[in-house]
């Protein structure tokens, strides 16, 4: 029932923010059917457009899923965007610097290799929060931005390959993500993060450490008095979200790319998985469609301002407005949920008193506790 | 030490603190009432744009000639009434709908993301905008005679009112009934609805104002600065701004010296070029993140935020 009317509102929220970006292309002067057509046409016109949906798809849904993972253990991990850079750079380095390694072997030694670096990056932010409090949503901002350029001054410098161009070498070919559809890009990766997905689920409610990771996001107070170790869970929960963060740079890298560029590898992913996460109420299953959605749009969106001269930025304002929906609707159902409590405990009896309400229910957009700095 | 690099480093210093005090000023007028505004960033950036837009129109419109600051002063009072728009929504959007303020914060930046670039193309076909002719004149000049010509100190409109707002806010914040009700908001809710005041009419005035000053701080990156637009400009300045407020204590004028030593750290990039260190650009620029990491692990002084921030009333 729950999950029917999570579905139900995100399907109102994507249309609301559709009806909204129609109207803002409308007031801007732009054809609307020609801009939604050239949209259609770019995302699912032809067999190769579909494929390329399904490849923008692949780094999406794993980031969304770094991000998801974040959330149900309380944390805002904005820091996707760094941690997939990162996860990229030490693909593209295991992916060069280890030739003549057998191909499946050295393939899974480059996914390893980026999800490690995504995690180290992700750690660091966590220890900080675990030992001095400073929120993780300001610092793992911050290290987005020492990442783009300590990733920038390597690909320029240290790790510049060979040609003009700022960028690396090449990864050996045994390190390539197979292609699953001929004269497509469509590569494993895709294949991949479906399991991850189902994997991810598996380990939030099927295992001891997902449990206490949704129970400290639930309520860290309460976990703690039933024995969960919250600093720990934070920080082992941060990491593997900066690693799965890692794994979609990884995967971007050894599927499609094959090398790092100076700017423009991880477009704004990062980002954009945080309103995929939030569509998908921080669910694995559900943020697989809500991935394919974004992904047809970034896909789209390409074509678009080729034919109607459409920015394709117009594709981040409907993101915005998906949160925004998104979290509202949260945001009301959480206040139902804590004045029906609250009534509940006026009419019951007067002795033994009734407990305190934690004044964080559980809510479905869940994020950081107390939302405080420092 | 040559003192013309001293200056040049000041002037520096200057000019790269204006924005993040506004900046700070913006979070602190927000957080004192109990708001968390992560989304100064976006509100900075968009500001900006609007301030850069309306000049620039207004100029090519013919409605005023490039002689007069017209069309700038025009410009930076759409930043300010943009950026309180913004800050508007963020009020309406946390305290009517119960939205993480997390949550909504960050929407509004990517939303600032996706507007700006959109309108930039909307209105300029290309990616790129022109130059103004001019930006915001010096009020007051201070120059010394340098090795290299003369090296001077500009004191432009923005920056002396972002001063002037500095010590306003902590007059309004410390000295007046309505600072009083920011600090209870903020501190104590339940203290104004006792008193038959409203927590919610002082969280919606409090955002206006933390949105206009964060829509001036951009007004001064475009209008008073580089006199042009560009994409995704304020490069986390809006981020910076709350690590300065923390490090400031949540106080005006704690922040006001924040502000300058972040300044400084962002100088220091122009300041060692100038010197000759051989110094990768790219290590340069993360200096101003690395501290803004130093400030939030409390490693500067802890500081206590203001103890209802980010509950719902």
């Amino acid at each position: 029932m729950n999950a029917f009317r999570n579905l139900a509102w995100s399907l109102a929220a994507v249309l609301a923010a559709l009806l909204t970006g129609g109207v803002v292309l409308a007031v801007s002067g732009y054809d609307v059917a020609d801009a939604l057509g050239a949209l259609l046409k770019g995302a699912l016109g032809s067999p190769n457009a579909v494929a390329e949906t399904l490849v923008n798809m692949t780094p999406l849904l794993l980031a969304a899923l770094a991000v998801a993972l974040g959330l149900r253990a309380g944390l805002f991990n904005i820091g996707v965007e760094g941690q997939f850079l990162m996860g990229g750079l030490g693909a593209v380095v295991a992916g060069y610097a280890l030739p003549g390694l057998p191909g499946g072997l050295h393939m899974l030694i480059v996914l390893a290799a980026g999800m490690a670096s995504g995690a180290a990056w992700a750690a660091v932010p966590a220890w900080m929060k675990a030992r001095f409090g400073a929120h993780e949503v300001i610092t793992t901002i911050m290290f987005n931005y020492i990442a783009f350029r300590l990733v920038g001054w390597l690909v320029r410098v240290p790790l510049h390959g060979p040609g003009s161009i700022p960028q690396t070498r090449y990864i050996a070919e045994g390190a390539h993500l197979p292609v699953l559809l001929a004269d497509t890009r469509l590569h494993a990766g895709f294949l991949l993060a479906l399991a991850v997905a189902g994997g991810l689920w598996w380990l939030l409610w099927h295992t001891p450490w997902g449990m206490a990771i949704r129970s400290v996001g639930l309520n860290p107070e309460a976990a703690e008095y039933a024995g969960v170790r919250v600093v720990r869970t934070l920080v082992g929960s941060l990491a593997l979200s900066g690693g799965l963060a890692g794994l979609a740079g990884a995967v971007q890298l050894a599927g499609v790319d094959h090398r790092l560029v100076e700017e423009g590898f991880s477009a704004g992913y990062g980002y954009d998985s945080i309103a995929v996460s939030l569509l998908g109420a921080n669910h694995p299953f559900a943020i697989v469609p809500a991935a394919l959605l974004f992904a047809a749009l970034r896909s789209g969106a390409g074509l678009m301002q080729i034919e109607a001269d459409v920015s394709s930025q117009i594709i981040s304002v409907l993101q915005a407005f998906v949160i925004l929906f998104v979290a509202a609707e949260a945001g009301l159902r959480r206040d139902r949920e804590f004045k029906a409590a609250r009534k509940a405990a006026a009419v019951a009896p007067p002795s033994p008193p009734a407990p305190p309400q934690a004044p964080n229910l559980p809510a479905a957009g869940a994020t950081s506790g107390q939302g405080q700095e420092a | 030490m040559e003192p013309a690099i001293l200056i040049g480093l000041l002037a520096a210093m200057l000019r790269l603190a204006t924005p993040l005090l506004l900046g700070s000023l913006s979070g602190i007028w927000a957080e004192r009432s109990g708001v968390v505004n992560i989304a100064i960033e976006g509100m900075m950036l968009t500001g900006a744009f609007a301030g850069y837009v309306v000049a620039e129109r207004l100029l090519d419109a013919g409605v005023f000639d490039g002689d007069g600051t017209g069309h700038l002063w025009i410009g930076v009072l759409a930043a300010v009434m943009v950026g309180s728009l913004l800050g508007l929504v963020h009020a309406f959007w946390t305290q009517r709908f119960r939205t993480d303020q997390i949550v909504s914060g960050t929407a509004l930046n990517i939303l600032a993301v996706g507007v700006t670039a959109y309108a930039l193309r909307l209105v300029y076909d290309v990616g790129g905008s022109t130059k103004l002719p001019e930006t915001l004149p010096a009020i007051l000049t201070w120059s010394v005679n340098g090795k290299d010509g003369p090296v001077g100190v500009s004191f432009t409109p923005l920056m002396v009112l972002a001063v002037v707002l500095c010590l306003l806010t902590h007059v309004v914040l410390f000295r007046t009934p309505w600072g009083l009700r920011t600090q209870a908001s903020g501190e104590h809710p339940l203290t104004l609805t006792s008193l038959g005041l409203s927590v919610l009419a002082t969280r919606y005035v409090n955002m206006a104002i933390s949105g206009g000053l964060a829509g001036l701080a951009g007004a001064f990156l475009t209008l008073e600065g580089i006199g042009q637009f560009n994409e995704g400009m304020t490069s986390g300045k809006g981020f910076i701004a709350l690590a300065v407020m923390i490090f400031g204590r949540w106080k005006p004028l704690p922040s006001l010296a924040a502000a300058c030593l972040f300044g400084l750290a962002d100088a220091m990039q122009i300041f060692l070029q100038t010197l000759g260190v051989e110094v990768p650009a790219e290590w340069l620029q993360m200096l101003p993140y690395v501290l803004t990491l130093v400030a939030l692990m409390g490693l500067m002084g802890r500081s206590r935020p203001p103890a209802a921030l980010g509950q719902v009333s």
